[in-house]
This record gives C-alpha cells, structure tokens and sequence, in this order.
C-alpha cells in the first residue's frame, strides 16, 4: 500500500487553504447570493459577492465538503477578490482547462490554484474542485439575480 | 464462511486497481456479475434472440419460453403464488412509482395519509412526495430510534385510519438496518392501509416470502443481486394489480386498439409496456439460479458475519464512528462510517488507491443524512465474493488514509 500518489492530489497548500479556508463566511452587503450542491456527493456551497461597477469587491463562501471542494473555494474567493466580471469568468474557463489537464497559459498567474493541478489525474473528484467555480460564474454571469 | 472459489465466480474481481488487486467493497450500489450471467446473455444474444409472444417462428417461442421461464424463477425466488404477480420493470424505482402512479393516484385522496420512514431511499420518498402534492394528502415520516431502528410503537403511532399507503424499505442501504416488515404488514393492514416494501436492499441478501411477509407490493433490482442493469421486479397481489390501470401504454401490454378506445391484456403483461427487457430477465433468472445454489441462508449468514468482523476491526480505529445498529445480528452486510474529521470522499479516494472501492456521499438518503447530522458518510458493502481478507484490506487502507491526513494537517 501506498501513499506517494495521492501527494498529487492533496498538496500541502490545498490542505493549508482546508484547514485555514480564507474568505470564509457570509457577506452581509452582497449583491450576489448563489446556493450550489454537488446532487451526487452532497457538497454544498453558499457564495455571497458584493459586485459594483462590474468589479468583484468581495467575495465570501460557507459550504460543507471534501478537502479538495472547500480549498478550491477558498482559493477562488482569493483570486476572483478586484477582478472585473468579465475576467472572473474567464478565470473559470481557465480553471476548468486546468480540470481537463489542459496546457495553461504561461501570461496566466493563478498562484495557490495551480495545486489543484492534480486533480485533473482523479477524475472522480474534478466535481469537487468545480463547484465553487461554476458558482462564481453564475454569480458575475448574473450579478442582479439572486439565485437558490 | 462462504468458500472463497466464489470470488472465482467474477472474472471482474481478478484485476489490479491503482497497482493494487480489487477490494470490491460497493455492492449496495451494485453488485459484480458472475460469469454465469455474464454467459446468460451472451447465450441469450448470440442463440435466441427475438421478440417476444409476436413472432410465430422458432427464435420467438425460444425468447419467449426464456423470458416467461425467467418469470417463474423470480415467482419461486419470492414466493408469490403466481407469475401474473410478477411484474419485470426497470428497477425498484420503476417499481415504486408505477405503485404510486396506478395505485396511489387512483386510491389516494384529499386528506388521506401515506406513510414512509426517514430511513428511506429517496426512490421511496419522492414518488411518495409527488403523489401527496398531487391529491393533497399528507406524507408522514415515522422517526428512528437512537440506534437507526425502527420501533413498532412508534410505526402504530403514526399509522391512522387515514392512511391508505405505507411504504418501507426491508434493509436499509446506510444503516444496515432489518425491518420488521411483517409486523408492520399487519399494523397497516389493521388500518385498512396496503404496503409497500422496498426491498432492493433485501433480495440480494436474504430469502424473501411475499406470502409471509403478506406486503401487498414489493420491488426489487436485478442489479444489487448478480442481474444486469435496467431489470426489476414489481410483486402486487393479484387482486390490488387487476384493478389497478397501467401507467406505460402501447406495445407488449396492448390487447385490442380501436379508434377511440383500446383494451390490455392481462396480468402480468398488462403493466409491461414496450418491448419487455428480454435478456435483463434472462441474466436475472441466471443470478437467481446463481444465489439459489450457494443459498441466500447461507449468503445472509456470510454477510452477518462479515458485517460482524468489519465492525470488530473497525472499532480498533480510533476516531471512526460507525453508524447504525452495532448489534451485527440486526443489521445487513454493509457498514457506513466516518473517519474522525477528514470527509469520507477524501478517505474514498485514498482507500482507492490502494485498490479498494467504497461509496462516499449521501447514498440518496439526504433525510437520513440530516437525522444523522453528516452531509456525508462512506459506505463499505459486502456480498457473496468478500472475505475477511476484504475486510483486513479495508481496515489496513482507513488505518493509512488516517495517517496520511494526521501528517497532512
């Protein structure tokens, strides 16, 4: 039996980021409410985002899931924090490539996300790591809706 | 002990996982398939396919004859009195909502009541829920006690004479759960109200009698118990299904088609629309066979055992809470868990790289899951082909996932 393996999947800043999740909570001036699940697996997420101008200004999440569902959340809460809508959802096609184990490129700086690399190489649990991101872009695609 | 030559049985269990020989431990979602059946419906396909009471040729009469044959091993293997009680369908959840569809819609009204449990799968909760929406009657969950069983005290509370349904699963799929079934037959018989049993959970595993049991309706998968996909059982007394109408109209149920109106045939055809799932009764009439030569005595006692020695290793852990009845004797071969605070899809996946495959998730029981308070558990089920080395496997793989997310934190 062996662990080696698995060290791909679960790199030290993505425990970091379950462990510590940053941007964890609900924001109480938010213009963006989205309620998303996981039916399979019963991951949940609960994104706030307040969006003016078209920018994100801040962005907050509670959920309830795996390692990898709560530390891509954290992380895209991170990232996607000053961003305009438009580049916030490109941020999550870019995102989604890294998912298929597509080639990046090398003008895109992701920073903690390139971690979740790895799970390109389990697909079992690329669901996981999307959900946060497939929130967002619901949200910044449809930032005066309130979605549930 | 069931002999491990079974294991032999399935050619799909001699294969290496992520370097490491198959530990098939999710038979609760579905099963592996023996050779035998496997060879079933190659034999089915390769020799004897045709359709079925239309053609008038050879290769028709011998489908037929596989089909009907298929029908009266499920008859024998359930103990109904006679194949016009032996629906085949899709699955139990075909199953459950063609008995909310046809008996439900035409029997249930206003006011009434229609009773399940908060262990159900959501196949038995949600055909449920449709159908109280759609006549205005009330659904009623009956609690769990502290130990995910059922008390009958509290199943005679909540059953009135109001209630026209009740619907409970045999075994459940995350506790492990046993049901006492015919004691709840009589208490919704007592109050006029027909029962439903779920027992996709109990007819791979131990030897059911419709006629002890005295259940109006029961549904069952081909699938959890050896048979292909896409093949399962609807038993109905025969009186209820008569007067009940068919839900799927055109094809093999059709008697005589006029302009304006049209009659069906009789039981059993009568509820099987289309062209019927030939060779999925044909490979589940060979799983019968396959589980009716080991035994299902033998088969339940193999899984209590199981169940029993996984739950001995397992309590070794610390920090792994097991969920439901701890007494082995009163629960199915299956164990559900969680493994201190690292969640169960993350010790799924390091469990399957070592080779071995459980569930994790809500296992379509989310208001289970919330009387459990998790959003998730892991699931490990057993069958007929796992051995204590399985479990040895299983215990040795949670033993590394707990170290691995000790060291990672």
């Amino acid at each position: 039996m062996s662990t080696n393996n698995l060290d791909q999947l679960y790199r030290s800043v993505i425990m970091d980021h379950y462990k510590n999740p940053r941007n964890k909570g609900v924001l109480a001036d938010n213009t963006v409410t989205i309620d998303m699940n996981n039916p399979t697996c019963g991951d949940v997420i609960h994104l706030t985002l307040q969006v003016e101008n078209d920018i994100v200004q801040d962005a907050k999440f509670e959920g309830e899931g795996c390692s990898i569902s709560m530390a891509s959340a954290s992380m895209m809460t991170q990232i996607v924090k000053g961003k305009h809508v438009d580049e916030a959802g490109k941020l999550a096609h870019v995102f989604s490539d890294l998912m298929l184990g597509k080639e990046l490129d090398d003008s895109i700086d992701l920073g903690d996300i390139e971690a979740l690399a790895g799970v390109a190489k389990f697909p079992a649990r690329i669901k996981c790591a999307t959900l946060a991101w497939k929130a967002m872009e619901k949200g910044v695609g449809n930032d005066s809706d309130t979605t549930d | 002990m069931l002999s491990k030559e079974i294991r032999n049985h399935f050619p799909i269990l001699n294969q290496e996982i992520n370097g490491h020989p198959l530990v098939y431990l999710d038979s609760a979602a579905t099963s592996q398939k023996p050779r035998q059946v496997i060879e079933a419906l190659s034999n089915y396909y390769n020799l004897n396919n045709s359709n079925v009471h239309r053609g008038v040729h050879t290769l028709g009469n011998r489908a037929t004859d596989e089909y009907e044959g298929a029908r009266e091993k499920v008859r024998k293997f359930i103990n109904a009195k006679s194949t016009e009680e032996v629906i085949f369908l899709r699955g139990t959840t075909t199953a459950l909502n063609t008995v909310a569809q046809s008996y439900g819609r035409a029997n249930v009204e206003e006011g009434d009541e229609i009773v399940i449990t908060y262990m159900e799968h959501h196949s038995n909760i949600i055909p449920w829920q449709q159908l109280a929406k759609e006549k205005g009657a009330v659904l009623k969950y009956v609690d769990l006690e502290e130990d995910g069983t059922l008390s009958l005290e509290k199943v005679r509370e909540v059953i009135t004479d109001r209630t026209k349904i009740v619907s409970i699963m045999y075994v459940s799929n995350v506790l492990g759960t046993m049901n006492p079934i015919k004691e709840i037959t009589e208490i919704a018989h007592a109050h006029g109200a027909v029962m439903v049993v779920d027992a996709a959970q109990a007819a791979p595993h131990l030897k059911i009698d419709v006629q002890l049991l005295n259940c109006d309706f029961l549904a069952f998968s081909g699938h959890k118990m050896c048979g292909p996909t896409g093949i399962g059982v609807l038993y109905g007394k025969k009186a209820l299904l008569n007067n009940m109408e068919p839900v799927e109209f055109g094809g093999e149920m059709i008697d005589f088609v006029g302009l304006y109106e049209s009659t069906w045939k009789e039981l059993p055809w009568k509820f099987e629309g289309g062209t019927p799932i030939i060779a999925g009764a044909v490979g589940l009439g060979a799983a019968i066979d396959f589980l009716e030569e080991i035994g299902l005595d033998h088969i339940e006692r193999h899984e209590h055992e199981l169940a029993g020695y996984a739950m001995e290793r397992m309590s070794e852990i610390d920090g792994l809470t097991i969920y439901g009845p701890l007494d082995p004797e009163k629960r199915a071969g299956l164990v559900t868990f969680n493994l201190n605070d690292v969640h169960p899809h993350d010790v799924a996946t390091v469990l399957d790289m070592n080779g071995i495959a459980v569930r994790a998730g809500h296992h379509c029981a989310q208001p289970l899951m919330k009387w459990l308070d998790v959003s998730a558990t892991a699931r490990a089920s057993f069958y007929v082909y796992n051995t204590e080395a399985d479990v040895d496997r299983l215990v040795d793989g949670l033993r590394i996932a707990k170290e691995y997310f000790n060291d990672v934190y």
